[in-house]
């Protein structure tokens, strides 16, 4: 009896089990090999170990410190044995790095400092440092030390929104010069809905084209959209480099029809011209094949039916057809939008100076200014607003129907 | 009078802007192609070109590429890195994919939302991320890291390609296999395999393309040892663009479209 019963039960979970068996090693792998860098991305942006590690004991006597006065003899002496520590374990430059990103100037106070203090054994360590730089008797630049000492620190993120801690703790904006990053997420923001606008308006008319034709023709069109879809994105980005430059093939054209003189070429790349209609192109087809998708599904007869019924053909198109192409609008919009406010090799490549993006700034922070936590803490915020964005996707479209091509 | 012919003017109007679109998405493309037969090494087409003087065409830039042992290399890397990505990412997405299609998986939606997320989070965040992760396992500038981030970004394509097949595929059939004495094993090699084959062949090639093209996470972590054909090709755009680079464009470009023939024949494969 209990064996038969167990019988009937089994099927299901062994079939559950068996479901699960299959998507663990995926899940696993996505796990280590995604999931886990970005949590190593994440705690970068608020772990930094280095000036706590280097400076301990100068750290600890400054959590003591009055804030406004000079501190004490004992915090100059601990600060001064672990700068020349540091100078002969070599960790000093990674010490100056950070300061110096806090406080401009900071990087050439610290390595002189220690340069000079090496034959230096006996205090008072107070004067002897503030006669070696004058930045020593500021007390921001003790504040400086203290900001970047705190181990797990929300700065990066502070950078990255353009803001500044005041000595007091409180948060202010950073001066008008220094604001930077709060401008490129909204120029990120701004050209990423101006291309999906350009691929909605691009877009629609073909897939509707295409969505409407004899499936054999629908097929062929449907080619043109998947060619560039498949083609290399360097590629793509190249080819507009040789069509929009100022010695290329359109300038080449408008003189050779007489529409701009030769002093008149126009230049249309390396700038945000060149982004945005790179961009365009490169994301015009993950605009066309949702939308497509979903114009199969509308029948053509409730046209008729308007028309039929008295409706001039923009009433039909409004009241009848735009409704019910919606979802496709949703999905294809979504997608691109997602899609454009992360791009980096486009904008990179004929972008010029102002036509980066957000992705851009975190590639510098990463690779020439080498400043790892804010480039972590730019792409935190950056992940944030793609991951609403994709909650978004997956409740109004679902993630299946991601599928292309 | 005026109402049959403005429907028409609208209607010739309708046709030309899609056109006009549709020149937009190609002529980019296949501008390429002529520009790597000039002679010159310059960008555009020289008057010669046009007038269509042999001299003026040449299979230089594709002798150039040919002979550059730095391009063959990024060749050999780009391959070796792709087929494996792609092996490892079409198993486990093709496993992932049958255990997803299974109605009694639990968790389904959050799973397959976090499977797919590699395709939407922007390459860059996940490439830094990888960066850090990997140098701190000690597989920085390694090719095993590199496929390892490349079957990750390419494995999203293939569950979703292979989920989408299996919709397509009727359970009914199990039961019927079972029915004739197959057990699950038998039951997936000799029916369900064989009918989403191209699905998985579909997922395999989107995977591969993915790799193929793929220059930042190669940009973050690969070494000069790992160079691929999409570093290379960056660094060429970004240094001096000669016409060597629309050679290997052009060869990519006959690349896209014979895999977007081989993905459209299997699709219609796998309708039959």
């Amino acid at each position: 009896m209990a064996g038969s019963l167990r019988f009937s039960l089994d099927p299901n979970r062994r079939a559950q089990l068996r479901a699960l068996g299959l998507v663990a090693p995926l899940a696993i792998y996505i796990g280590i090999t995604f999931l886990a860098p970005l949590g190593t991305m994440l705690t970068r942006s608020v772990y930094d170990p280095v000036v706590a590690d280097v400076l301990p004991e100068t750290l600890e006597l400054l959590d003591e410190w009055d804030g406004n006065t000079l501190p004490s003899e004992a915090v100059f002496s601990a600060a001064a044995e672990e700068i020349k520590r540091a100078e002969a374990e070599r960790t000093l430059g990674q010490v100056a790095g950070r300061v110096n990103r806090v406080q401009g100037g900071l990087r050439s106070v610290l390595t002189r400092t220690a340069r000079e203090l090496r034959g230096t054994e006996q205090g008072p360590w107070r004067e002897s440092m503030t006669a070696i730089d004058s930045a020593w008797a500021d007390p921001e630049t003790w504040h400086t030390i203290q900001i970047t000492g705190e181990r797990f620190t929300t700065r990066h993120y502070e950078n990255a929104l353009d803001l500044r801690r005041l000595s007091d703790g409180s948060l202010a904006s950073q001066p008008v010069e220094r604001r930077i990053y709060l401008k490129l997420f909204w120029r990120t923001l701004l050209v990423s809905t101006v291309i999906t606008l350009l691929c909605l308006l691009l877009g629609y008319p073909i897939a509707h084209l295409i969505a409407r034709s004899p499936t054999g023709r629908a097929n062929w069109l449907l080619i043109l959209v998947l060619v560039p879809f498949w083609t290399s994105l360097l590629v793509r980005t190249t080819s507009w480099i040789v069509l929009l430059q100022t010695q290329g093939v359109l300038n080449d054209l408008m003189v050779a029809v007489g529409l701009i003189s030769e002093e008149g070429r126009v230049a249309m790349v390396y700038n945000m011209t060149g982004t945005i209609v790179a961009m365009t192109h490169v994301l015009l087809p993950f605009m066309v094949l949702p939308l497509y998708s979903v114009m199969r599904g509308i029948p053509p007869t409730y046209m008729h039916a308007a028309a039929s019924l008295g409706a001039t053909p923009l009433q039909a198109f409004l009241r009848v057809y735009w409704p019910q192409s919606l979802p496709g609008v949703g999905a294809g919009g979504l997608l691109v939008f997602i899609l454009a406010i992360g791009f980096y090799i486009t904008p990179a490549l004929v972008g010029g100076s102002d036509g980066q993006l957000i992705s851009n700034m975190i590639a510098y922070h990463m690779q020439t200014s080498l400043n790892w936590g804010l480039a972590a803490a730019l792409g935190g915020v950056l992940l944030v607003g793609v991951m609403v964005l994709y909650l978004l996707y997956e409740r109004l479209v679902g993630v299946e129907r991601m599928g292309l091509g | 009078m005026m109402g049959i012919i403005r429907p028409r003017l609208g209607r010739i109007a309708y046709l030309g802007f899609c056109t006009l679109v549709f020149v937009f998405l190609i002529a980019p493309i296949i501008v390429i192609v002529p520009l790597s037969f000039n002679a010159e090494p310059y960008f555009t087409f020289s008057e010669a070109m046009l007038r269509l003087d042999p001299d003026a065409w040449s299979f230089r830039w594709y002798r150039e590429i040919a002979q550059n042992e730095v391009w063959r290399n990024s060749l050999v890397n780009s391959v070796v890195i792709g087929t494996s990505a792609t092996l490892l990412a079409t198993i486990l997405g093709t496993l992932a994919a049958l255990g997803l299609a299974n109605p009694n998986m639990p968790a389904r939606r959050v799973i397959m939302g976090v499977i797919i997320s590699p395709m939407v989070v922007p390459v860059i965040i996940a490439a830094a991320g990888m960066f850090f992760f990997y140098s701190g396992l000690g597989l920085g500038q390694t090719y095993l890291s590199i496929i390892l981030a490349h079957a990750t970004l390419g494995v999203p394509f293939v569950v979703v390609t292979v989920t989408a097949t299996l919709a397509a595929y009727d359970p009914t059939l199990n039961n019927a296999a079972a029915s004739l004495g197959a057990g699950p094993w038998t039951t997936f090699r000799r029916v369900q395999f064989p009918l989403i084959s191209p699905g998985v062949m579909s997922g395999a090639l989107f995977a591969f393309a993915i790799s193929f093209d793929e220059v930042i996470v190669v940009l973050f972590m690969a070494g000069t040892e790992q160079r691929t054909i999409p570093r290379q090709m960056w660094a060429g755009i970004r240094e001096q663009i000669s016409p060597a680079i629309l050679a290997v464009a052009t060869f990519l470009i006959v690349f896209a479209v014979l895999l977007l023939m081989t993905v459209n024949w299997l699709r219609r494969r796998a309708e039959v």
